[in-house]
């Protein structure tokens, strides 16, 4: 108030050409600061794509692709196909299991039990599971299932259920607080329960989040090989078995980049470059099916 | 509905026989330990516009949300006192909030339709209720009752936000309609409005006054001496460190506005402080 009274009563000279110069320069320095972070961000980035897409582009053909069998140490004749299925077998098993359990775990964390002990206690769980290291994940998968029945693609599907698990109930919970509490009201002002508000209003709302959330968590699963070294192991050839030993595209990968010959490397870049790809193809489908139902 | 008469004790001018919907005495709100609102009394009279006025933290929206006992859902949240909605305590304990909240519809500051078409919106209170009732039907009526049918007639399926705030606003009120409530509860309705779209919502408040009670709170002084019938005065008293929202005056709304008996209100109305 008394400000503009000073300046509308008064014939003050207002200087409007520049401001304090420690300001600009400050301001100027700032923003080509953050500039530069996400430059070197893109950067490494992009050569990261770029080294997988070079190395991984020469044996990414369609019969690498559709061989069923891995081929023998410095052999050139099969290739990954049977890998591929077992990486959507294990992360199948892995979304039936840390989705369900992920999603209501977060509509508790977010509707129901906000503020109680017990939704404390999954809070402070789930951040201690965030921080386990995959390969304890894959340890306890061993421990449990392994032990008792051998290695399995549902058991490295477990392995790396679990480990999705904190990302799913975070990313799901976050995408539900976000949800106005007007609209809740709004809701159960028009006399509907809570359960039907969290069914009709809540989760339809939150829907585009969540499944950003889920693809991410999905994403963030697929390219481990840590959980599947001692849990879905490896397979040199064909298997749908969902409680055999299947080969992975990570351990795939990880195996055959360790090994002495040239032609299992360049199938362990292509491994890797297809396991790209899946994660880029499935987000992309993801979102556009998000977008579609939006309108 | 069973309409309690309450004779005597507020007569007011209006030719409608005068019945009260809620009647509240010594209704106090605690959220934790520390009290929002204390000691408020008074009756609400059927169809009619009842404002709710007074400065920011005056525990007018608390007062506004025990209506319709959604205050039950904020965590740490106590009611205490009578309240009575057609002379059954509406804080007894054989009452489900969930069936007077179908009774009791609430209309809230910021225009909040649910992302579904405009029909689905309409359509959702019914839904949620198992109504037996043509769904096509009241969509049509609550929406024209709501002065909105014929801007969106056209456009049913289309996302109820992708309307502007004025005619977001309608669709809310539209969709409180479609349930067939008794009472109306608007919170702020228009301060997210610009004047036109307002005057639309005060216009439609006095049409829908004829079937329905309204309780509206208020910033807007002009707005409350424009639609309201009963204007009750609220303040904030600091009590230690605690702001306690208190009820100074209630009366019809042109002695709020124009005698109040309380030299508080006469300083709010007249814009001497607040």
């Amino acid at each position: 108030m008394s400000d503009s009274a000073r300046f509308i009563g008064e014939e003050e000279k207002i200087d409007i050409s520049s401001i304090a110069p420690i300001r600009n320069y400050s301001s100027r320095f700032l923003t080509f600061l953050s500039i530069l972070c996400v430059v070197v961000l893109l950067a490494s980035l992009s050569w990261v794509l770029w080294d997988v897409a070079k190395e991984g582009v020469n044996k990414l053909n369609w019969y690498n692709l559709t061989q069923i069998r891995y081929p023998a140490p410095g052999l050139e004749d099969g290739g990954f196909g049977h890998a591929i299925v077992g990486s959507l077998m294990v992360l199948s098993t892995a979304a039936v299991i840390s989705f369900p359990f992920g999603i209501l775990a977060a509509v508790y964390l977010s509707e129901f039990g906000r503020g109680t002990r017990l939704a404390y206690l999954v809070k402070f769980s789930c951040n201690v599971l965030t921080g386990v290291p995959a390969i304890l994940c894959g340890l306890f998968a061993y421990a449990v299932v392994v032990r008792g029945s051998g290695f399995s693609a549902f058991s490295g599907g477990i392995a790396t259920g679990v480990l999705m698990l904190p990302i799913v109930i975070r990313s799901t919970e976050e995408a539900l607080l976000l949800v106005s509490p007007d609209m809740r009201l709004a809701s159960v002002g028009l006399g509907s329960t809570r359960f039907q508000t969290t069914m009709r209003i809540v989760l339809p709302t939150a829907a585009p989040a969540i499944v950003t959330g889920l693809i991410v968590a999905l994403a963030r699963a697929a390219g481990e090989a840590a959980p599947l070294l001692f849990t879905s192991f490896n397979n040199n050839f064909w298997s749908t078995d969902l409680f055999g030993p299947v080969a992975t595209l990570p351990v795939m990968t990880y195996f055959f980049a360790i090994i002495p010959f040239r032609p299992q490397q360049q199938l362990a870049w292509a491994g890797a470059l297809v396991l790209l790809a899946m994660v880029l193809v499935a987000s992309t489908i993801s979102r556009f099916v998000v977008h579609k139902t939006k309108k | 509905m069973n309409p309690n008469s309450v004779s005597g004790a507020m007569q007011t001018q209006s030719p409608k026989p005068t019945s009260y919907v809620f009647q509240i005495e010594n209704l106090s709100v605690y959220y934790g330990s520390n009290p929002a609102v204390k000691n408020v009394s008074l009756k609400v009279p059927a169809r009619q516009i009842t404002a709710f006025i007074g400065p920011s933290g005056c525990g007018k929206s608390t007062v506004l949300r025990c209506f319709n006992r959604t205050n039950d859902l904020i965590p740490g949240a106590r009611v205490e006192g009578k309240l009575t909605y057609h002379g059954k305590d509406l804080y007894a304990a054989d009452v489900d909030p969930v069936s007077v909240r179908r009774h009791i519809g609430m209309v809230f500051q910021k225009p909040n339709p649910f992302p579904k078409s405009i029909y689905d919106n309409v359509a959702y209170g019914p839904r949620v209720l198992g109504m037996k009732v043509d769904l096509d039907e009241v969509v049509e009526t609550s929406l024209k009752r709501a002065a909105l049918w014929d801007e969106v007639k056209d456009k049913l399926k289309e996302s109820g936000q992708s309307l502007s705030g004025g005619q977001q606003q309608r669709l809310c009120i539209a969709r409180a309609l479609a349930v067939q409530p008794d009472v109306i509860l608007m919170d702020e309705p228009c301060s997210a409005l610009d004047p036109i779209s307002t005057r639309r919502i005060e216009e439609l408040m006095k049409e829908l006054e004829q079937d329905y009670t309204i309780i509206i709170v208020t910033h807007n002084m002009q707005q409350a001496s424009r639609v309201s019938d009963m204007t009750a005065f609220f303040s904030v008293e600091l009590v230690g460190s605690n702001r306690v929202g208190e009820l100074v005056e209630f009366d019809k709304t042109e002695v709020i506005f124009n005698n109040p008996s309380k030299e508080a209100t006469r300083d709010y109305v007249e814009g001497r402080f607040g």
